[in-house]
């Protein structure tokens, strides 16, 4: 965050990243290649997640209304108008977009504790919403998404996202995307007056930044990237589910991006992939596995405060982004 | 010549407590004005009126000509008011660098270049002779060269106005010999109200003394005739000077 470290290292170590998922699509047996695409388009919601909690200090508890409105979004708009793939993921990061700027217009009037009641609140109301109109969203039964719905076609372009490489390669795509952004954004000079109101946001608004509109930004940001990972879950995976909007989907990216280290670029996917293998392995032996998985948060957290990669950085790694 | 700052009336109220209780105030430019006044006596309360960080219970704020009593902070100091905080507040977790990085990197009108934030910076830290520690996190960083840093933030704002709150509180001796060629430096080309408790610092400094007693001017006039006043030294200078004599 200096702005004075050279940047080559950095995003040398990012693109080495992106190239080793890549080389996995051909090295993971089966059932690791689906469980990996998964946690890479999660990890995109962890991502959009750490924007705001990481880098600007906003504890938000109710994501899942972000995730659940890009999900919906594209859902709504492939079962009911039966748009094309492009067209329905589009729709899905509109209305996250709008949720998110509607929602940060209401809940930046709050803070603190005050603003993971608000969130938490807005977020049950989007779930009870989900539910109550069952006419259109399928209530709890959700909405399966045919596979040949799921055949996008962009020009010449066929890529069939039910297929297991199109899956994964899409999920890749967009992770790396969304990698990129993050990385872009919290080297840039935006990124350094976000760290600056999570560290005093008073001492920002008398060094004449409008923090309100900061604050907001980086809401709309955070939720657009959230609903992007939501709206592409219902598009590789062929299901929208209210599940999705329920509590536990706000808790877990906050959960995945404490495991990796707040405000760290990559501790979202190492936070995601952790917390997914430790939760896989430990339901095959067995059936207390949230027991397990309590443990290992409780063990992180006295031991990690700082996350996986934030405990590097400070260590041994100060370079860091 | 129109005044750079003037108030009308400026009240802050908080319940029955009138800290500031109908100012009437103006501030010329170049100047270096200090503030002065017994504990208590609304001179904090009356300079965050003036930076917005509070509102006015009544009255009106006029700079260079503009009523901004309703403007928010953050737009005042886009007009050119800088306020340093007593009670140091920088931006402990980020580097010396970037605590003055995000003043300069709001007043740059291009926006872009990469070379003139550097320079900005570097040239905020080295007024203030912290450029050798342009790396270090600001919260290692020694209480005085903290509030050297505040100063040098308020710097690069390149402000019209410079409020400096307090700004020797915890100084040393030597320190403070480097405060005064700064602030006399900074004069030549800001106009600076001063808040302070240091005596001989502000006889030295001020071009002219305000004094407030109970949210209200009690005198103003030159480090001279504020001395000489009465009324003062009964109900300030007396207690200070028996204070900085025992």
């Amino acid at each position: 965050m200096t702005g004075e470290v050279s940047p080559l290292r950095v995003y040398l170590l990012h693109a080495a990243i992106i190239l080793a998922l890549f080389a996995l699509n051909f090295m993971l047996p089966p059932y690791h290649h689906g469980l990996m695409a998964r946690i890479m388009v999660l990890a995109v919601f962890a991502m959009g997640y750490n924007m705001l909690f990481g880098y600007a200090g906003l504890l938000s508890l109710g994501h899942a209304m972000f995730f659940a409105a890009g999900m919906y979004g594209t859902g709504l708009a492939i079962t009911h108008f039966g748009t094309g793939v492009p067209a329905a993921f589009a729709c899905g990061i509109v209305a996250g977009a709008v949720l998110a700027f509607a929602i940060g217009l209401l809940a930046l009037r709050t803070s603190g504790v005050a603003f993971m009641i608000v969130t938490m609140m807005f977020s049950q109301v989007f779930y009870l919403a989900i539910l109550y109109f069952a006419a259109w969203t399928g209530g709890d039964q959700g909405m399966v998404l045919q596979q040949a719905a799921r055949v996008a076609t962009l020009g010449p372009l066929v890529l069939d996202l039910s297929h297991p490489v199109g899956r994964y390669m899409a999920a890749l795509a967009l992770f790396a995307i969304a990698l990129f952004a993050t990385l872009i954004t919290v080297r840039s000079r935006w990124g350094r007056v976000l760290v600056a109101i999570r560290e005093n946001e008073e001492r920002t608004r008398m060094l004449g930044y409008d923090t309100f509109a900061n604050k907001l930004a980086v809401t709309v940001l955070s939720g657009t990237i959230a609903a992007a990972a939501g709206s592409a879950f219902a598009l590789l995976f062929g299901y929208v589910g209210a599940n999705f909007a329920a509590v536990q989907y706000s808790i877990l990216p906050l959960l995945w991006v404490l495991l990796g280290g707040a405000a760290t670029t990559l501790g979202p996917l190492v936070g995601t992939v952790v917390m997914y293998y430790v939760t896989d392995t430990a339901s095959s032996y067995t059936s207390a596995w949230l027991l397990i998985v309590g443990v290992v948060l409780i063990a992180l957290v006295l031991f990690f405060p700082k996350g996986i990669l934030g405990t590097l950085r400070e260590r041994w790694a100060g370079w860091l982004p | 010549m129109t005044p750079l700052l003037e108030t009308r009336g400026l009240k802050r109220h908080f319940g029955g407590l009138k800290a500031v209780d109908g100012v009437d105030f103006t501030l010329m430019p170049g100047e270096i004005r200090a503030v002065i006044g017994p504990n208590g006596a609304g001179k904090t309360t009356f300079v965050s009126l003036v930076c917005g960080r509070i509102t006015p219970s009544a009255g009106t704020i006029v700079f260079q000509g503009r009523d901004i009593t309703n403007l928010p902070a953050h737009r005042r100091v886009r007009q050119g008011i800088a306020y340093t905080f007593q009670i140091t507040s920088v931006f402990p977790n980020l580097s010396v660098y970037d605590n003055v990085a995000l003043p300069v990197q709001r007043t740059l009108t291009d926006g872009r270049s990469q070379k003139a934030l550097r320079e900005g910076a570097i040239e905020a830290l080295q007024r203030t002779g912290l450029a050798d520690r342009a790396g270090v996190p600001a919260g290692q960083l020694a209480y005085g060269h903290q509030r050297l840093l505040e100063v040098a933030m308020g710097l690069a704002l390149r402000p019209r106005l410079l409020i400096l709150d307090e700004p020797t509180q915890g100084l040393s001796d030597g320190e403070i010999e480097d405060f005064v060629r700064l602030v006399q430096e900074v004069a030549s080309e800001a106009t600076v109200l001063l808040i302070e408790h240091n005596m001989p610092l502000v006889m030295r400094l001020a071009h002219c003394i305000t004094v407030l007693d109970a949210g209200r001017i009690l005198a103003e006039g030159t480090p001279d005739e504020i001395r000489e006043n009465v009324a003062v030294q009964q109900a300030y200078l007396g207690t200070i000077t028996g204070e900085a004599a025992a």
